[in-house]
């Protein structure tokens, strides 16, 4: 295996918590009904093509992409629209979806439901770009960007890795780890299938140190088959945020992504573990995405679990299931830690880009006083893009989004590193998505002029 | 030691001296040759550089006031809704046409106890960042956050958030209707409307848009578009947009009617005297709980 390689600035180390990774992953059960959102991924929501009343399978398509970075959505369970209405998601707002009452559980055919592993790729890299599409696959990481659109290659470029994104550097989260351990067999036909679908003859999967004996097992497995040949097990330095997109191409290639460009500027597609595990169901096994692993976590939580739920499952089940709401809960998150979005509303459906539930505990969600900044410069160091965020900050709040793009707002990963270290708990990362999000709105009005 | 002092001082006082001779030379020299007027009328002007008359401050307002009577000898598009135009137009020798005053109006009634807060937020204390975060402690995604974005940027000090409440609340004698709180607001929550005759107003203290199932489940007061109030207005003034009943300031001849029917208590009448006990209907019992609250 190659020596341990990590990105080059800043990051910082929050406590792992992995308390779930131990618990294997666990079918959730149907539950009476299901609620679809039709904006499942990043870019425009979908459009419904069933109607109330109508009878559906497993995995039947009920609603189309509309757009070029838009994906589309099928149907988790068998059973009937039951209506097609706003529904909470998880900040409280309403979105439309569509609810279907279960019945049985029935697949659409075409559909292998089986357990054999299948190694021979028949389809060709348009075929598999294409059913990739078709079957709805995005990032399921949590950004949810749509997935044959990183597997388009532009024609005057040309991809020379693909990089699974294997760290799972967000504290608590072990949905990845579990995927890994449980099947790592088809997990690695997968990257296979990405490596053909975009001709990359390198395959790399980056790894962070705190699952070695994972790696190794992989990296054994790899070294072990000529099948999985160009295939290379990357373990990487414990530190956060390496699995961002750019952090983790630099960790592992040294190539440096130009700001406001897209990774296969450097010839990497970047793919993450869950979404390799569903190209390979989706193209091996006509599988559209109908399922997915969510960590159901918290340190008061009674059993923290990985459960295999169908997309549009209520939230509450699983809390239920995980031994309901801890007593002490101060703070219920849709995500991980570091990265996920605080919940108003605990009936909130999963959808594609629920990685985790976390259940924080009073005492690590106190309210902290938030002091004015000292000028420390502690989030700079942090910062793992290299900008400034007390600065970036500071322009947010004043509405100074042309110096703020000056200085390269639009770089942010929004991975809250600046908001972790700040000793005067300044919510850094909200002032700057914030910021981001307006920055981004006038740049797209200039451009349509 | 004293001589080193003594010199200091006598030599700086002759530099200073010999300076303030120059600039005097110079700045009678180099003088910008102003139009007094624009002095004048900035004076007059209320001094807040609000920028709700289209300029950056109030000196360029002037300027401006200054240019258009020199040129075209009237003020029309030019008002500071924050001043007296009648006496800008007089310092100028004109007539200033009388525009109707404007107020802010908060149009929503979703205190702690008509809408009871469900989720509490930690993050930065501005509502243009809630907003993007979540739909609101009570779960209303059109009403008010209570983060005071308004009040930031009122420069009258005429807004304020009741602590009891949890709403900004306008205070009548400050506020001039220049619009920045209806700017700041990012849910259009506050609305500039006339200011009526005798300050009395009727309005829709509501700003959800959500079918009435949903918004009456979140808060008490909330307009749940039954259309009554649309059916009863004899001039028309009101309108539905989308599950919202709005009322035309410039149609609505304050009959109150509206206030009457509206189930909800949802339509609030300022500054009217009590109405008569005779009046007394399950309705109008609301109306006076909206009255006693504003």
């Amino acid at each position: 295996m190659n020596p341990v390689k990590t990105f080059r600035l800043g990051g910082v180390h929050p406590e792992e918590n992995k308390l779930s990774s131990g618990q294997p992953i666990r079918d959730f059960e149907i539950p009476k009904q299901v609620i679809i959102p039709l904006g499942q991924c990043l870019g425009a929501p979908s459009e419904p093509i069933v109607a109330k009343g109508d009878k559906v399978k497993v995995g039947q398509l009920i609603a189309t992409a509309k757009g070029f970075i838009s994906a589309n959505v099928h149907s988790s369970v068998s059973g009937t629209v039951a209506k097609i209405d706003d529904v909470m998601d998880h900040t409280g707002y309403r979105k439309p979806a569509i609810f279907i009452d279960v019945e049985g559980d029935e697949w659409l055919e075409g559909i292998d439901t089986t357990d054999t592993l299948i190694k021979d790729i028949t389809l060709t890299s348009e075929e598999i770009v294409e059913r990739v599409k078709q079957h709805g696959i995005v990032g399921l990481g949590g950004a949810t960007f749509p997935t044959y659109v990183k597997l388009m290659i532009p024609k005057d470029k040309k991809a020379d890795y693909v990089i699974i994104n294997a760290a799972e550097c967000e504290p608590y989260l072990t949905c990845d780890n579990r995927l890994l351990i449980e099947k790592p067999m088809e997990f690695l036909v997968g990257v296979k299938v990405l490596m053909k679908a975009v001709n990359a003859p390198k395959g790399v999967i980056g790894i962070e140190y705190n699952k070695i004996d994972v790696a190794r097992r992989l990296d054994e497995i790899v070294s072990g088959d000529s099948y999985f040949s160009g295939i290379e097990v990357q373990p990487l330095k414990t530190k956060y945020p390496q699995g961002g997109e750019k952090q983790l191409i630099q960790a592992v290639t040294g190539r440096e992504v130009p700001s406001g460009k897209l990774p296969i500027e450097t010839g990497c597609v970047v793919v993450n573990v869950a979404s390799t595990f569903a190209v390979y169901e989706a193209v091996q096994k006509n599988k559209p995405l109908v399922y997915r692993i969510v960590t159901v976590t918290g340190k008061s939580v009674k059993n923290p679990s990985n459960f295999r739920v169908r997309i549009g499952t209520p939230a509450n089940l699983l809390i239920e299931a995980a031994g309901g709401l801890p007593e002490d809960t101060a703070n219920l998150i849709n995500g991980g830690p570091m990265m996920g979005k605080s919940v108003s509303v605990m009936t909130f459906p999963t959808v594609k880009g629920t990685s985790g539930i976390l259940m924080l505990n009073t005492r690590d969600a106190q309210p902290r006083k938030v002091g004015n900044c000292i000028r420390c410069g502690k989030c700079m160091k942090a910062c793992p893009m290299g900008l400034e965020p007390y600065l970036l900050k500071r322009l947010s709040e004043t509405n100074n989004f042309e110096e703020a793009e000056k200085h390269n707002i639009m770089d942010c990963i929004e991975c809250g590193s600046c908001e972790f270290t700040c000793p005067a708990n300044i919510p850094l990362a909200d002032y700057v998505r914030f910021g981001k999000s307006k920055t981004g709105q006038i740049i797209r009005s200039r451009n349509q002029k | 030691m004293n001589s080193i002092l003594l010199w200091s001082l006598v030599i700086l006082g002759v530099l200073g001296g010999i300076a303030a001779v120059v600039l005097y030379f110079v700045a009678k020299k180099f003088k910008v040759e102003e139009n007094p007027l624009i002095d004048e009328v900035e004076s007059a002007l209320a001094g807040a550089n609000c920028g709700s008359c289209g300029f950056a401050g109030c000196r360029n307002f002037a300027e401006a006031c200054v240019k258009a009577a020199a040129e075209k000898s009237s003020l029309s598009g030019l008002n500071c809704p924050g001043s007296d135009m009648a006496k800008v137009a007089g310092i100028l020798g004109l007539t200033a046409t009388v525009q109707e005053p404007m107020i802010a109006v908060v149009r929503c009634n979703g205190t702690c106890q008509n809408a009871p807060r469900k989720v509490h937020y930690e993050g930065a204390d501005i509502c243009a960042f809630a907003t993007t975060l979540y739909a609101g402690g009570n779960g209303c995604p059109n009403g008010c956050l209570g983060h005071g974005d308004c009040v930031k940027k009122c420069a009258f000090d005429a807004i304020h958030i009741n602590k009891e409440t949890g709403l900004p609340e306008v205070d009548e004698s400050k506020c001039v209707g220049c619009g920045a709180c209806a700017k700041a607001c990012p849910r259009g929550v506050i609305e500039l409307r006339y200011k009526g005759k005798n300050n009395r107003r009727v309005y829709v203290a509501c700003n959800n848009t959500e079918k009435g199932a949903i918004a009456m489940k979140n808060c008490n007061v909330a307009c749940i578009a039954c259309q009554k109030c649309l059916k009863t207005c004899p001039f028309e003034a009101i309108e539905m947009r989308g599950n919202l009943a709005y009322i035309d300031y410039t149609k609505c001849k304050q009959c109150r009617k509206c206030v009457e029917v509206c189930p909800r208590g949802s339509i609030h009448e300022v500054n009217f005297p009590p109405r008569k006990p005779k009046a007394e209907t399950p309705e109008s019992t609301e109306t006076n709980v909206t009255n006693e609250s504003k």
